[in-house]
């Protein structure tokens, strides 16, 4: 069984997913995971899916979905990944504040520098408030304190707010 | 054997840890019958699902059909979470309804029978559940908030056949889940 990467973004319509995962099932491939959804109006799909059959036939079938060139399809083979055993603890950061070239990198920078590793990230632009929610995963060792304290050091420099706070899940 | 005074000691009969079922069981999509408390066979279940809940970490509540078992009985033991504001210790209850659902907040659930994904789910945090204890059969009226509300409503959506999945709060509310810790 071969992993495959499948990626599909352009212009928005009803029925892209339909027909995209109608092609894919033809072929006996199987969804696994998969993210879709608009950003600033285009489509944007990016799903990881597992079957055996030859990268040509796959984009022989869905070629006809960028045939007017509303869309851009492309498909490519992926090794497994392991799904790591997260050891660290669950953050979520989240970002906004007015909109400037340089906000994802600086924040980004310091969660990295720190060992954090980013594990769901979305960003929304909306007139000039620039918007960052992120799920982190920070290595126990880190000084949570200490990097909240970085970020929003950061962030003041930027001029948007930066705000670091531990996602707490209920076992039940 | 009243509410607060509850305790699986009273079951009379030893439990046993069994094996917690995981989605996509078909048991677990499925809303479970109705049950007579005062059934011998009930009783040894409410003392299995305590004695599974107690081994199990981190666990503050267990549905019968996380064992495996299609009937409509619980357990939850929310004391001495970090959450929870009024509690009432360990009990198991057999056909519970919710009775009063108010001020609803959201959080992030994470459950035994879905152990790779957390996900956010509002829930009532001023909660009447009415239902008969395992055991005695006692019809019983309970009056909780804040995280025992959220436990007994994840139990009770089990017994219907509900998980948190069939709850969360949007596309972006289901998370793989991490270490608990």
């Amino acid at each position: 069984m071969t992993l495959l990467a499948v990626t599909v973004i352009g212009h928005d319509r009803p029925g892209i997913i339909a027909d995209v995962t109608a092609g894919l099932a033809d072929l006996g491939i199987n969804l696994e995971d998969s993210s879709m959804t608009l950003l600033r109006g285009h489509f944007a799909m990016t799903l990881v899916c597992a079957g055996d059959v030859p990268l040509g036939q796959i984009e022989r079938t869905l070629a006809p979905l960028a045939a007017d060139g509303s869309l851009l399809v492309t498909v490519r083979s992926v090794p497994a990944e392991a799904v790591a055993e997260a050891s660290g603890n669950p953050y979520l950061l989240t970002v906004h504040g007015g909109d400037r070239p340089g906000i994802v990198s600086a924040v980004t920078r310091v969660l990295a520098d720190s060992g954090g590793n980013i594990i769901d990230l979305t960003t929304r632009l909306t007139g000039n408030l620039y918007l960052l929610v992120a799920e982190v995963d920070l290595p126990a060792s880190v000084d949570t304190d200490a990097l909240a304290g970085r970020l929003a050091a950061t962030g003041a420099d930027l001029g948007v707010r930066v705000t670091l706070s531990r996602q707490e899940t209920d076992l039940l | 054997m009243t509410l607060l005074g509850w305790s699986e000691h009273d079951l009379g009969v030893p439990g046993r840890v069994l094996p917690v079922v995981t989605a996509s069981h078909p048991v677990l999509s499925a809303a479970s019958e109705r049950v007579d408390a005062a059934d011998p066979k009930v009783t040894q279940l409410a003392a299995d699902l305590v004695a599974t809940m107690r081994v199990s970490p981190g666990c503050v509540g267990l549905a019968a059909p996380q064992i495996g078992v299609g009937w409509h009985v619980f357990c939850v033991d929310a004391g001495g979470h970090a959450k929870a504001r009024t509690t009432h210790g360990t009990f198991a209850l057999c056909n519970a309804e919710v009775i009063e659902a108010t001020r609803w907040e959201k959080a992030r659930e994470g459950c035994m029978s879905v152990p790779d994904l957390t996900g956010d789910v509002k829930r009532a945090t001023r909660l009447v559940v009415a239902g008969e204890l395992a055991g005695s059969a006692e019809h019983v009226v309970v009056e909780t908030d804040a995280f025992e509300a959220r436990a007994l409503q994840h139990e009770i959506d089990h017994c219907e056949g509900l998980l948190f999945l069939d709850r969360v709060a949007g596309a972006h509310a289901v998370f793989r889940r991490r270490v608990y810790r």
